[in-house]
């Protein structure tokens, strides 16, 4: 369980966000919707501890996040707005030392399944990611959602540049997901079809 | 936090940052390339006689070492800066600290060793020493991986920032002064008779200091980077 309580956040001179509190049960996915600038992302990156809040305290497991950090960042996979991948390094490279570096075993074989369950065929596995199209290298950096037992997936636009199938995707294993216990915080413009008994609402007026 | 855990990511991110200048070769040649001709170019300009050079030689190296480390700073963060890696990276479980130490070993193992593993060779240009040459490669095995851990202060402290290898140069310089002074004093000292002891020991000292305290500081700067 997640809690966000009565949290703020200062951009600059202007006030994103201000007293703000929710919690996010097992089980359920929360969209965070809101016009460009509205704070969504650094609603996320807050959450994540990239950005410190103003004030206010996020609590993981009825534990504040700073007090138990390494066991939060454990339990947490964030994919931001950018891919995060080196346009140098295959795919497979990519999500395998990614995914080592956060401190989890994990193959070569492994990675390939996870790409190929995101929808890149295996001829793609061992390209530079230099060659692949948005689309591509966004499937590629949602790959580890496939691999990944962590429960709490933080996601900035997941959807944004993806075709129909490769949302299709996306939608499936975010309810597999939700469906196995874990947490979803999605900041999006898309509808998220994850079914009304998942789901909530969060909008941010910016 | 586990110790296997934070070996696992310094060996890893070490790995993916020599996987990433294998692909990409430009980036070491022109650091190697860069400490071969400012060095070279002394010799040119300042005519052959031998004591000239003998005496120029230990300053003429470590200032174009000195030089070729400051060249490649400006890449350590910026590339995982902008598509993002950065982020992710603290992220990890591990302490940023420890993901920063293998940042600077990498950068070291790509710009520093080279240039120890050819300034002997380049030290022959300039007439010197069995002796000499011997204490000019151990005191530049010392003394750049300092310049490595400091040069990760000024890249971190800059991220972001417009102009930001000249800026770089600006708040390293003055700290790589002592690195500077105690390398090549330790060959001058070595070439009088002195012994070059005190001045490796100092450079030693220096290392343990930068080991101690740039990670450290490295991390707090990135952390306030990318807030």
């Amino acid at each position: 369980m997640l809690n966000v309580d009565n949290v703020s956040c200062l951009r600059g001179e202007r006030r994103l966000i201000t007293a703000l509190s929710f919690t996010v049960q097992q089980g359920r996915l929360l969209a965070v919707t809101g016009e460009n600038g509205s704070g969504k992302t650094s609603l996320l990156r807050m959450l994540c501890g990239l950005l410190p809040p103003e004030q206010g305290r996020i609590l993981w497991e009825d534990q504040d996040v700073r007090a138990c950090r390494e066991r939060f960042l454990a339990s947490l996979i964030y994919v931001g707005h950018l891919n995060s991948l080196k346009d140098d390094l295959t795919p497979v490279e990519n999500v395998t030392i990614s995914a080592r570096l956060a401190g989890e075993e994990i193959s070569e074989g492994k990675t390939c399944e996870a790409l190929e369950a995101v929808g890149l065929a295996r001829v793609i596995h061992r390209l530079p990611t230099r060659v692949l199209s948005q689309g591509q290298k966004r499937r590629v950096s949602l790959a580890r959602l496939w691999m990944s037992q962590r429960p709490l997936w933080i996601l900035d636009e997941p959807f944004a540049a993806l075709d129909a199938s490769a949302t299709g995707l996306l939608m499936q294993q975010l309810r597999s997901h939700l469906h196995n216990g874990g947490i979803v915080i999605a900041a999006t413009h898309q509808e998220i079809d994850v079914g009304a008994d998942r789901l909530d609402q969060l909008r941010l007026a910016g | 936090m586990s110790q296997p855990g934070i070996f696992a990511a310094l060996n890893e991110i070490i790995r993916r940052d020599l996987l990433l200048v294998l692909r990409r070769r430009s980036d070491v040649l022109t650091t190697v390339l860069f400490f071969i001709m400012v060095a070279s170019l002394f010799p040119l300009g300042v005519g052959p006689e031998p004591a000239v050079l003998r005496t120029i030689a230990p300053g003429v190296l470590w200032v174009a070492a000195l030089l070729s480390c400051l060249l490649s700073l400006g890449r350590l963060f910026t590339a995982d800066y902008v598509d993002g890696v950065l982020e992710q990276m603290l992220l990890i479980p591990q302490p940023l600290s420890v993901l920063v130490i293998g940042k600077v070993a990498a950068h070291w193992l790509i710009s520093g060793l080279p240039v120890v593993l050819l300034s002997p060779l380049l030290g022959l240009q300039f007439g010197l020493s069995g002796e000499a040459l011997g204490v000019l490669t151990l005191s530049l095995l010392l003394g750049t991986p300092t310049l490595s851990f400091i040069g990760a202060i000024g890249a971190a402290l800059t991220l972001g920032v417009r102009g930001s290898s000249v800026l770089i140069a600006l708040l390293v310089l003055p700290l790589f002064i002592p690195v500077l002074i105690f390398g090549a004093g330790a060959v001058t000292s070595s070439a009088s008779g002195i012994g070059a002891g005190a001045h490796l020991s100092l450079l030693g000292a220096g290392l343990l200091l930068a080991l101690a305290l740039a990670p450290w500081a490295t991390a707090t700067s990135l952390r306030i980077a990318l807030e």
